[in-house]
């Protein structure tokens, strides 16, 4: 019975490796300067992980099925430049459309969201029906969506000038807060709601898990393979740009290079998370964990005065640790 | 009367007629055993059954009706499941998702989005009871279950599609004896509801046991069906076996030498792989290894090339006792391995005949700078498609583009260009036409007169008594013992590879 339970701890400690290791660097640094856990520190972290757990729960869908979207970070920038365009106050000097009116805020936003989830479709469409492996389909978008966009951002009068002067209604839902909570908090909390609702509860959270786990045992079933794939990439275009526009509303901005990278943060935070690259595997909790956990590090590894230099070594060494434990899991020597 | 009537079913692949009018038929609530060696057609008519093949010729009557099956959708749909040596799960879901995957019940009709958990729950707990599958829980993630209970949700899984008829493909395979007594109790219980099991196996002592027809087949023909009770394990290997022996095979002694190679308890850390073998060959010899499917031979050559690992186990080449770790051990002691899986491990599609031919030499070929020596190169690949007669066009083509006896040559050429002493053919001839068989025979031959050794597996009995010096026969991961080719038969392999089966 003891040998058993010392198994079962072993194996704890090998499924939950680079968790554990990450929150021990947690622990390091709050040693290091304790300043960091006062309150209004972790509030301005937890907002900065609002967008991007609203980003990696995209990200995660499409990580499920062991594929990844290369495309997010320039989605997030073509949604916040969408969005940002058509939400600038009336006295602004630089107007991206000078002579727009007061549309209701939710319009633009619906605009840059549909636009996401278009391309995410069209991702997976590519995927099911040409076989593209998932990595150059979102490639290819991820060059498509930068060239539109950059066209896009670069029309006169605009001439590629950084879009400012955001609307107090807009804005409020990246920076405002309802008493000491934050607005975006909030956003991320019922998103994440919502997808592990999605993920659990419902015929198209379960065909996800199927597709990603074993796609001919869920082709064998009779699950609709090309119908969920496109699915779960609209999901997460849909998701990816909901995130660019709580990106611009929080950052009271936008310019097409927006989001430029944060695919590779999402990813990281999914795989630190214990979502598995190999497909299947991934739970909500677990991306919303290693979003906040990566954010502490990043934040915290400034916050001591760590190299900025220095900083990028670490976390490429977090994520290729985090991969390797990962593939450990799944992988047996013949 | 028959649940099932396969009749006249026939099915060509490229260069081979894997089923040539072979008739099936099942009663309901019973058990149908589908016996045979390797590649007499068992999995093909399967295959054909559910949806994965379709057939050349032939009609399948379900229930007295004509059908046409063409997916495996439609298989499922009108109530034929089959059970996989390769179990159809997701590992990381539950026991009840996996079950009902793809036709989960929802809350509020079929239209509705949302999974219904309490009633997947519960159908799920009376379909686990009525199986008396007591110690599986609903709830339970798929990869903490063990094989056996794997197996026990995937009939579960058919019993819920109502199925009357379920295709079990070796599934005691890799059961204990309590496992498959089990799994005896279940499919006792499935018949008692009327449902007919058409069963694959090699176990003769299972197959009497639990089954109460069987059909017999050879070399994709059909031999005849009948009741268990008259069958006897001689009877039925004699009519699995029973053919002429219309291969021919070069003539030729062998001058048998001094010992080459010899392994000593080879063991596998893994418990369902091989246990304890050995083995010696000798110079000049060709030794061949026989036994069923599973007999885990391909494990034990790929372990003894340093391919796999064995826990236990020593290495002798020449007398000397060597170590070998991988492929690259190998070859610096000489060895060289046809694999099993041609296209898969073998050869390199899109490259050409001449990269395919000098790239396990290819450290031979750099000059002092440390390039490729492309001369040389040339030479080499010309020399060996004259010798081993390779029909390509030119040392360019590409290798995908020639027959599958030619590319097994080209391999071969491979392999020679290392200079081996101690060659490892598996199942070198396997998709091969007569013709091309016959070369490769040649060659095997010639290998062997200029007194290297040989060990070659094969599934082929007639190849297996025509081409060896010594046969060892493995069964279920053990040596089973050692024959020499020209006092024994095909009966006396066969039982030898049923050994310690069942």
């Amino acid at each position: 019975m003891e040998m058993l339970n010392a198994k079962r701890v072993k194996q704890f400690v090998m499924d939950k490796a680079i968790f554990l290791v990450l929150l021990l660097l947690v622990i390091v640094i709050a040693i290091i300067n304790p300043r960091i856990l006062r309150l209004q520190v972790l509030r301005d972290i937890l907002m900065m992980s609002s967008t991007k757990i609203i980003m990696a729960l995209g990200m995660m869908f499409v990580i499920l099925t062991g594929g990844v979207d290369l495309g997010g970070g320039r989605l997030v920038g073509m949604a916040a430049v969408i969005s940002a365009s058509m939400l600038q106050t009336a006295d602004y000097v630089r107007r991206f459309y000078p002579d727009l009116g007061q549309v209701p805020v939710i319009l633009p936003i619906l605009l840059a969201v549909a636009v996401g989830t278009l391309f995410g479709m069209m991702n997976g469409l590519i995927v099911a029906k040409f076989k593209v492996p998932a990595f150059i389909a979102t490639l290819s978008s991820m060059l498509i969506i930068y060239g539109i966009n950059s066209i896009y951002f670069n029309m006169p009068p605009n001439n590629s000038q950084p879009i400012g002067g955001l609307r107090a209604d807009f804005t409020f839902l990246g920076s405002g807060s309802v008493g000491f909570v934050p607005v975006i908090v909030v956003f991320a909390g019922i998103v994440s709601i919502i997808v592990w609702f999605v993920l659990n509860k419902t015929v198209f959270g379960k065909n996800v898990y199927a597709v990603g786990g074993n796609p001919e045992a869920a082709a064998v079933s009779g699950i609709n393979i090309t119908k969920t794939l496109v699915g779960l990439f609209g999901v997460c275009g849909f998701l990816i740009s909901l995130s660019g526009v709580l990106e611009a509303a929080r950052t009271g901005g936008a310019t097409n290079n927006y989001g430029n990278g944060y695919e590779l943060d999402a990813i990281a935070s999914c795989v630190v998370g214990g979502v598995s690259t190999t497909g299947g595997v991934g739970t909500v909790s677990g991306v919303i964990a290693g979003v906040i956990i990566f954010s502490f590090i990043n934040y915290g590894l400034t916050f001591i005065g760590v190299n900025p230099y220095w900083q990028n070594i670490i976390k490429g060494v977090i994520i290729v640790s985090a991969v390797s434990f990962d593939i450990r899991k799944y992988v047996q020597k013949k | 009367m028959y649940v099932l009537e396969m009749d006249h079913v026939s099915k060509s692949f490229p260069g081979v007629k894997a089923l040539d009018d072979v008739t099936l038929k099942v009663r309901p609530g019973t058990v149908h055993a589908l016996m045979g060696e390797n590649g007499a057609g068992k999995s093909t008519l399967m295959k054909c059954l559910f949806g994965l093949y379709s057939m050349d010729e032939g009609q399948i009557s379900f229930n007295g009706q004509p059908v046409n099956i063409n997916s495996v959708k439609e298989a499922l749909a009108l109530g034929i499941s089959m059970i996989h040596q390769e179990l159809h799960l997701i590992p990381y879901r539950s026991v009840m998702e996996n079950i009902w995957l793809g036709r989960y019940p929802r809350i509020g009709g079929s239209k509705s989005p949302v999974v219904d958990h309490k009633t997947m729950y519960e159908m799920t707990a009376s379909l686990l009871k009525e199986l008396n599958l007591n110690t599986i829980q609903p709830t339970d993630l798929l990869r903490t279950l063990s094989v056996s209970k794997a197996q026990s949700v995937e009939i579960a899984k058919a019993v819920s599609y109502e199925s009357k008829i379920i295709i079990m493909d070796e599934p005691s395979s890799s059961l204990t004896e309590n496992e498959v007594e089990h799994l005896f109790t279940i499919i006792r219980s499935l018949k008692a509801r009327g449902v007919a099991i058409i069963y694959i196996s090699h176990k003769m002592e299972e197959i009497l046991k639990i089954s109460d027809e069987v059909t017999i087949m050879r070399d994709g023909k059909y031999v005849g069906t009948w009741p268990a009770n008259e069958l006897t394990t001689a009877t039925i290997i004699k009519r699995m076996v029973g053919r002429d022996l219309t291969h021919r095979f070069p003539s030729g002694e062998s001058t048998i030498g001094g010992e080459l190679l010899r392994i000593e308890g080879y063991t596998s850390p893994n418990p369902r792989s091989f246990k304890d073998v050995s083995l010696t060959l000798h110079k000049g010899e060709i030794l061949g290894i026989g036994g069923l499917v599973g007999a885990q031979r391909t494990e034990v050559m790929e372990a003894v090339f340093g391919l796999r690992l064995h826990s236990e186990g020593k290495l002798f080449v020449n007398g000397k006792e060597v170590v070998c770790n991988n492929a690259y051990d190998a070859k610096r002691l000489g060895m060289a391995l046809l694999t099993e899986e041609r296209r898969a491990t073998g050869i390199f599609p899109v490259l050409s005949v001449q990269e395919n031919l000098v790239i396990a030499n290819i450290n031979a070929y750099r000059n002092k700078n440390g390039l490729l020596n492309a001369a040389k190169m040339a030479a080499d690949t010309k020399k060996s498609i004259k010798e081993l007669d390779i029909k390509t066009p030119s040392a360019r083509t590409l290798i995908k583009s020639l027959s599958g006896g030619n590319q097994q040559k080209v391999l071969f050429a491979r392999w020679l260009l290392t200079v081996p002493d101690i060659l490892i053919l598996d199942e070198p001839t396997r998709g091969i036409d007569v013709g091309a068989k016959f070369e490769i025979y040649v060659i095997m031959r010639e290998l062997a007169a200029q007194g290297k050794g040989v060990i070659m597996i094969s599934s082929e009995m007639p190849e297996l008594l025509g081409m060896t010096d010594r046969i060892v026969v493995m069964s279920e991961g053990r040596v089973a013992g050692v024959v020499t080719s020209k006092e024994t038969n095909q009966e006396a392999i066969m039982e030898l590879a049923t050994k310690y089966v069942g």
